[in-house]
């Protein structure tokens, strides 16, 4: 069996599966139930100054029947009082002390307050502190939460503030809502946060009710737009952990991974591309605490498999894989093949080369099943045919390079080379 | 002994409720949608004789465009509700579903197909509007499925229909044939008022072709004329004894049930059923359910050459009705006028017979089976003696039509089970379809 403990800047947690600040970990309650089920750790949601939530609160995303794809939320941080959220997280430390206890904070825009804070916190012996940068709705209008992750100045004065003060480990959440991550990401470990954590929601309207023709979630008749997350968001977060853990700064310190992460799958993605351990949400309100087995169990099983006995034999192993577009190999073909044994005829691979791609599919008409094969000479190896194809294995992409040296894109335009497929 | 009303109402209501329960939600119809792989150029519409876009209308309901959905299913067949009940879909759509080739449970397309044409009946969409009258006229005889489908589609482009119709209500077979597990007399009725709800058809009830009208009046009175009868009397066995008392025809034994209610027809305690056929199915299975004791059905081949689908006979296996393969009626014994007696001849498979199927051949030996109720249904045969009345071509009696649909009489088309001999109801709509094409580029109004 692989060991999958974790260790976040001393943080340490039987597992690399924190549940992040959100609804789950509001209070004493959810948290000892979800450190019953298993989970590693929580970050505590968000402290800080006093809010009111409204009613209601949620929308989703459905995709081709199934729930919640993508999920929204328009509610503030902690809207219980901060003296019994304390007490509770002491309370919860004591009961599961080898568990991972960060608090998510977001004080009022002050050093004072902030300072405040922090040693309040530090009371109740958590072990970290997350500092939420990034929440899209609510807070920003007061100057707090993404309007602090958006400015990287701001920023990074709050993060000089807190470490002032600061006796734990100190992690900064980062929005998406941003063209990139990376200057915030910076600045904030040039003020010294010892690790970051992102995605943060991402803006989003969700739908309209075509009945009322309000968005949802429904306010009164009003609507905002609220903070995206859930399954649908998993390739963007990736794309932004990746920026995060290849710049020669920002991959300096440990990153905690966040944004639809669902499956062990999820993680292990997540964890390739750099980060320490994630942190879930969606997918834990979608199912309940219960799905911490499988995460285990499948990560577990993969690492077993593959040979991995720690979680940092593979963090990380998948960053340098991504590149720029120019330094890909135009040598490299590959073509479809549709395995006839596996075909069962519904015509998806043709219809989507023949209509959006390279009409490299030839159909020969029965009845009442047709024959699809490739046309070699005409695909250009896009896997449109696989991805669409709905039996495992049946169409794979064959290798046949052009030439068997690399050769990338300025080689190629300086020797002349032809430029167009088709 | 032969006997009505030999269960409980309870009892009866149970046997006869709807073999194929509906959608309870439309959560339940939007899973089954979504698993629809939406394949191209399908093997499921191909397989449909009326070419339903069953990806599209399925998609449809997944998208919640139902008002769509129903229109794409009436679009091809005007009977899309009445046949989501009775086709034999295990050998058409549902049967070429990709999915039984992964050996997956296809997609129920059926139960789909009603669920979005049941709500559009329902609430009376008028998904189709007619045509401003183009001041042709065109006669149909029989109401039943072809002659609906055709009376439709002339109607949609502006001609005026008038059905002829020998019994009191519309609907062919499919009033007066198909097993009331599958239809209820009252939704056949409501379909005939959708159909009808486009306007400019009129259907004159109790007028019989060869009786109270003639062709030749037809003729002069109509454009064209659409000849859709349909097949009629039950095929007799020409054996001794068929003329005693418990000898049924299927076709009156099933339409009575329908007519009658369940507990007023008679049904005896050990029963044969002559024919493999889905009408002897029906038969079998509707006799079980009105409380015969034992039903046995009796086929001169064997499960390989059945008419009915493995699905149909599975259901009259499920009803506890016995099979008996390689066995043809040979005499019907009797005492005082009732039946009392069944002798077969056993018989055994030859050489392959014109349909590619080996004929029977007998074996010499016989056996007896004590019965007291036998029902003929091994087919059906065609209204020959007004066919050959009318000098209309046939071919043992089924009316033979060319490429347009046209009979030898110009102007007199012909379609649906009176040409094929007894398909199904989707062959008959399809059938009225194309011969509404037909006569509409007979009459110059489309080409
Ligand atoms: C017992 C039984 C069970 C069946 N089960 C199924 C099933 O489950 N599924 C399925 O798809 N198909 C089934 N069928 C077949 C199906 O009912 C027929 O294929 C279909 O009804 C044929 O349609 P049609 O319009 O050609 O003929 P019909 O439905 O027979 O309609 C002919 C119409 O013409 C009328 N008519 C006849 N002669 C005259 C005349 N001289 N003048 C005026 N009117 C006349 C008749 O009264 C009738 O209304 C079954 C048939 C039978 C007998």
């Amino acid at each position: 069996m692989a060991d999958i403990r974790s260790n976040f800047l001393g943080i340490k947690s039987p597992n690399p599966y924190w549940l992040a600040s959100a609804p789950p970990t509001d209070k004493k309650y959810n948290v000892l139930r979800a450190f019953e089920a298993g989970w590693g750790g929580v970050v505590w949601k968000t402290l800080g100054s006093q809010v009111k939530n409204v009613s209601s609160r949620y929308s989703a995303v459905d995709f081709n029947g199934g729930r919640m794809m993508g999920f929204n939320n328009i509610e503030l941080i902690s809207d219980r009082p901060l003296d019994i959220n304390l007490k509770e997280i002491a309370e919860c430390i004591k009961l599961f002390p080898d568990r991972a206890m960060v608090v998510s904070l977001m004080a009022d825009n002050d050093k004072k307050s902030w300072h405040e804070l922090i040693k309040k916190v530090e009371d109740t012996g958590a072990h970290g502190l997350e500092l939420n940068f990034g929440c899209p709705h609510g807070m920003t209008e007061r100057g707090m939460g993404a309007a602090v992750g958006q400015d990287p100045e701001i920023a990074c004065m709050v993060v000089e503030w807190v470490m002032e003060a600061a006796n734990i480990p100190v992690i900064t959440k980062l929005t998406p809502n941003v063209h990139s991550v990376v200057p915030t990401g910076r600045s904030v470990v040039k003020a010294g946060t010892n690790a970051l954590s992102l995605i943060n929601t991402i803006q989003s309207v969700t739908g309209i009710d075509l009945d009322t023709l309000v968005p949802n979630p429904y306010v009164a008749g009003k609507s905002v737009f609220g903070g995206y997350c859930g399954p649908a968001v998993k390739p963007i977060a990736l794309k932004f952990l990746t920026t995060i853990t290849q710049d020669e700064l920002t991959k300096t310190v440990p990153v905690s991974g966040i944004g639809g992460v669902s499956t062990w799958k999820d993680a292990v993605e997540f964890m390739l591309l750099g980060a320490s351990n994630v942190q879930v949400c969606t997918a834990v309100m979608h199912h309940g605490f219960r799905i911490i087995e499988d995460l285990c169990d499948g990560l577990n099983n993969w690492m077993d498999e593959k040979g991995f006995n720690t979680l940092d034999d593979f963090i990380g192993k998948s960053v340098d894989t991504i590149t720029h577009w120019e330094d890909l190999d135009i040598n490299y073909h590959h073509i479809a093949k549709i395995n006839q044994d596996k075909c069962i005829h519904c015509g998806l691979c043709y219809i989507a080369c023949e209509d959006t791609s390279h009409q490299s599919i030839n159909i020969q008409k029965g009845n009442p099943y047709n024959t699809y094969t490739i046309i070699d000479e005409e695909c250009v190896g896009c896997n449109l045919c696989q991805l669409v194809c709905p039996v495992d294995d049946c169409i794979t992409m064959e290798e046949h390079r052009e030439a068997p040296e690399y050769i990338n894109w300025i080689e190629w335009q300086k020797k002349g080379l032809p430029l167009n497929d088709h | 002994m032969i006997e009505s009303n030999k269960l409980s109402e309870k009892q009866y209501q149970e046997n006869f409720s709807d073999i194929h329960p509906p959608y309870e939600s439309s959560t339940a119809a939007k899973v089954d949608a979504n698993r629809c792989l939406f394949c191209y150029d399908a093997p499921c519409m191909k397989s449909c004789p009326t070419s339903i876009d069953v990806p599209k209308f399925i998609k449809q309901i997944a998208t919640e465009n139902i008002k769509g959905s129903a229109k794409t299913i009436f679009s091809s067949n005007i009977m899309g509700t009445g046949c989501s009940k009775v086709c034999p879909v295990e050998k058409l759509c549902e049967g070429a579903c990709v999915y039984n080739l992964l050996e997956e449970e296809p997609i129920p397309i059926a139960k789909l197909q009603r669920y979005s044409t049941e709500i559009a009946m329902e609430k009376n969409w008028k998904l189709f509007e007619r045509k401003k009258s183009v001041g042709k006229k065109v006669a149909i005889v029989g109401a039943g499925p072809a002659g609906l489908s055709c009376a439709h589609a002339l109607s949609r482009e502006g001609i005026d229909c008038t059905i002829y119709e020998k019994e009191s209500k519309g609907g062919g077979l499919m009033t007066y044939g198909i097993a009331a597990y599958k239809v209820t007399p009252q939704f056949c009725e409501d379909e005939v008022n959708y159909i009808l709800s486009i306007g400019g058809i009129e259907i004159k009830y109790n007028q019989e072709l060869g009786k109270d009208i003639t062709l030749a009046q037809l003729k002069k009175e109509y454009d064209a004329v659409y000849l859709a009868i349909g097949v009629g009397v039950a095929r007799q066995l020409a054996i001794p004894g068929e003329k005693l008392e418990g000898v049924v025809d299927a076709i009156s034994f099933i339409y009575d049930i329908r007519d009658k209610g369940y507990s007023s027809v008679p049904v005896g305690d050990k029963v044969a059923v002559i024919g493999m056929g889905m009408t002897a199915i029906d038969a079998a299975t509707q006799a079980k359910r009105l409380g015969a004791k034992e039903v046995t059905m009796l086929y001169r081949r064997t499960e390989d050459e059945m008419p009915c689908t493995k699905h149909e006979l599975d259901i009259a296996m499920l009803d506890g009705c016995e099979v008996v393969w390689l066995a043809a009626p040979q005499k019907i014994k009797g005492s005082q006028g009732k039946v009392k007696q069944l002798v077969c001849s056993k018989m055994k498979l030859g050489e392959p017979d014109a349909s590619g199927r080996r004929s029977p051949v007998d074996t010499g030996e016989t056996f007896t089976l004590d019965v007291d109720m036998v029902i003929k249904a091994a087919g059906q045969t065609p209204f020959e003696k007004i066919i050959k009345k009318y000098k209309l071509d046939n071919k043992n009696g089924k009316i033979s039509i060319n490429e347009n649909c046209a009979t030898n009489i110009k102007g007199v088309f012909a379609g649906g089970d009176a040409v094929n001999g007894g398909k199904e109801v989707v062959d008959a709509v399809q059938a009225g379809k194309d011969g509404a094409f037909s006569i509409l580029k007979y009459l110059g109004v489309k080409n």
